[in-house]
């Protein structure tokens, strides 16, 4: 930019107005982030403190009448539900853009981009919708009740399956045209091309994405809440009813108060540490990407 | 476009070059996986948007659009719950523009010096973080500081304002990258003319960057429409007519939500709701595509 902007006595009147005004926003918008934290800590302070937090691992269940308050099983069923929506969705989404990366007809890749787009855009609460009329009651067919860690399993494996396949897509565009040419040249079948230099190369971004799709899935709320049944118990089977960590805040925020208000906002600071946690480690990822990319 | 093309000669390449029967069978099986996975993604799709139509589209009528529900909401329409949808949105966006254009101006026209630059590190790093929290985070912090340390109560305002802050992120980010995308050229010419920072701001960058705001805008009320998590205890569950923006109004997505969780029969309902929120979302995503693509045209052209 050309505007010398350390020569503030340069600028006119206006000017420095407006750099303050457009800078009071940014401070704000700075804030924000601090504000979130501050509030989660505060409102949860009432069971934080004097290492009350113990409890959260150690009591004996989620009682919140008798200010029992193990948030284990809920950990457990929300870790489980994103774990295995990530093993069904990141092979299917990365199959799905080699797929319309080396292997569509022409006229199909548009298409399925819209149709991947407009799946990333449906509100979570109308996949909930369709998991409780639809597919619940599908699974609930073959094992009673339906509404179980698989349901939640698949709603989330459906939810999340754009984004892989969007990312992993994008990843695989920037694959550098030299090496997909190169391998060609030395006479590597579709296949070589595809599984010895094409998805190594987008390694880095294929793996950011599913570190996204995780965070979403660890996040998502309304889906899962409609779906798992949220019985509070440790998943033993596919098949068992469950409440994940975000279900638990949706279905009790509105009659809580005291300790048990205090201990939703802590799981909820749980939450934001799970997914700051996978946000850093995505930004290392495309950092190492970065990196990685350099020499070319 | 590029792109397309190159794979396309790749494929060219393989034609020719010669393959042993091993390879060839490892191929085909690859092949074959990779149409499955594409299959059965476009079948989920069809079959999942397949419901919403047929399940959704007997509800919907003028009336139903205009009503008010009755009986839980079983019967009569959505008409009411429209309503507070806009009026959260209204709020949402209220707070959303001043505060998202300032700051993108400030990111892409101001920040500079050392102080400049640690203040653009630190606001990036606050909002990337920002967009990564969980809705239901957003929903726990807009009860405690909005309905109740800010005595605004299941209202509007609240669940606006909750709003607001989840769609700070995205607009910020696609805004700032509309105005740094203006070519400097531009920047220059405007102080050539003598005008200045914010005269050429105001004349010449953010109406060269309109299209890529306006997508940017688009693409956050759509995210805005599609949220029910961090709404439930901002907005509320109140289903009449909202008097005033500090009373509680059930948002669109809020609604198809208790209709099949809560409402035993309201199915019908919550699929014609889920069927009228997505077309609603589809023309708003339309907008934002065609926004980009002319501002990705214009772009290109001039220079």
């Amino acid at each position: 930019m050309i505007w010398s902007r350390h020569n503030t006595s340069f600028l006119s009147r206006a000017d420095s107005a407006l750099t303050q005004v457009t800078g009071s926003t940014a401070l704000v918008v700075a804030v924000l982030l601090g504000l979130v934290l501050l509030l989660l800590i505060k409102e949860s302070g009432s069971v934080l403190s004097d290492g009350g937090w113990t409890s959260f691992f150690v009591s004996d269940g989620w009682y919140p009448q008798s200010d029992e308050y193990n948030l284990l099983p809920m950990l457990w069923a929300t870790l489980a539900a994103s774990l295995g929506a990530v093993l069904i969705a990141l092979p299917l989404g990365v199959m799905s853009a080699v797929f319309s990366r080396f292997y569509a007809p022409a006229w199909m890749v548009n298409p399925l981009r819209r149709i991947m787009v407009l799946l990333a855009g449906i509100p979570s609460v109308v996949y909930g919708l369709w998991g409780l009329t639809v597919l619940v009651p599908l699974l609930g067919a073959w094992m009673p009740p339906g509404s179980s860690l698989l349901s939640a399993i698949l709603i989330l494996a459906l939810m999340i399956l754009p984004t892989v396949s969007l990312t992993s897509e994008a990843a695989l565009s920037a694959v550098s045209p030299a090496s997909l040419q190169g391998a060609a040249a030395l006479g590597l079948s579709r296949k070589g091309v595809v599984l010895g230099v094409a998805l190594p190369e987008a390694r880095a971004g294929i793996l950011t994405g599913a570190l996204l799709a995780t965070m979403r899935a660890l996040g998502e709320t309304m889906a899962v809440l409609m779906v798992a049944g949220n019985v509070v118990q440790t998943p033993g089977s596919l098949f068992d009813s469950v409440r994940v960590l975000t279900a638990n805040i949706a279905l009790e925020m509105p009659y809580a108060t005291g300790d048990h208000r205090a201990a939703l906002f802590a799981s909820g600071l749980l939450l934001m540490m799970i997914v700051t946690l996978l946000a850093w480690l995505a930004g290392r990822q495309q950092g190492g990407d970065g990196r990685g990319h350099a020499h070319e | 476009m590029h792109m397309s093309k190159q794979s396309l000669s790749i494929s060219d390449l393989n034609s020719f070059s010669g393959r042993s029967s091993t390879r060839l069978s490892g191929d085909v099986i690859l092949t074959a996986l990779v149409w499955v996975a594409a299959t059965l993604v476009v079948g989920m799709f069809l079959w999942l948007l397949g419901d919403l139509f047929f399940h959704g589209f007997n509800k919907l009528s003028l009336s139903f659009l205009t009503d008010a529900p009755q009986n839980s909401g079983r019967e009569g329409g959505i008409g009411t719950i429209l309503v507070s949808t806009l009026l959260i949105l209204g709020v949402a966006l209220l707070a959303t523009l001043p505060l998202g254009l300032g700051t993108a101006v400030y990111l892409s026209e101001f920040a500079g010096g050392k102080t400049g630059d640690k203040a653009k590190q630190l606001i990036r790093m606050s909002l990337n973080m920002l967009a990564g929290v969980p809705s239901i985070v957003f929903g726990l912090f807009g009860n405690a500081l909005f309905c109740i340390w800010l005595d605004m109560g299941f209202s509007i305002w609240s669940g606006g304002l909750t709003l607001a802050c989840m769609m700070l992120p995205l607009f910020i980010s696609t805004t700032e990258a509309g105005l740094s995308s203006v070519s400097n050229e531009w920047r220059q010419g405007a102080s050539a003319l003598g005008l200045s920072h914010a005269a050429a701001l105001w004349h010449v960058l953010l109406p060269a960057a309109a299209p890529a705001i306006t997508a940017g805008l688009m693409l956050s009320i759509g995210r805005a429409l599609a949220e029910t998590a961090a709404l439930i205890f901002t907005s509320g569950y109140v289903d009449r007519m909202p008097e005033s923006l500090a009373d509680s109004g059930r948002a669109l997505s809020v609604h198809i939500y208790d209709m099949s969780m809560n409402v035993t029969g309201g199915d019908e309902t919550a699929y014609g709701s889920a069927l009228i929120l997505i077309v609603m979302l589809v023309l708003i995503s339309s907008v934002a595509v065609s926004l980009t693509n002319r501002f990705l045209a214009q772009r290109i052209t001039p220079s």
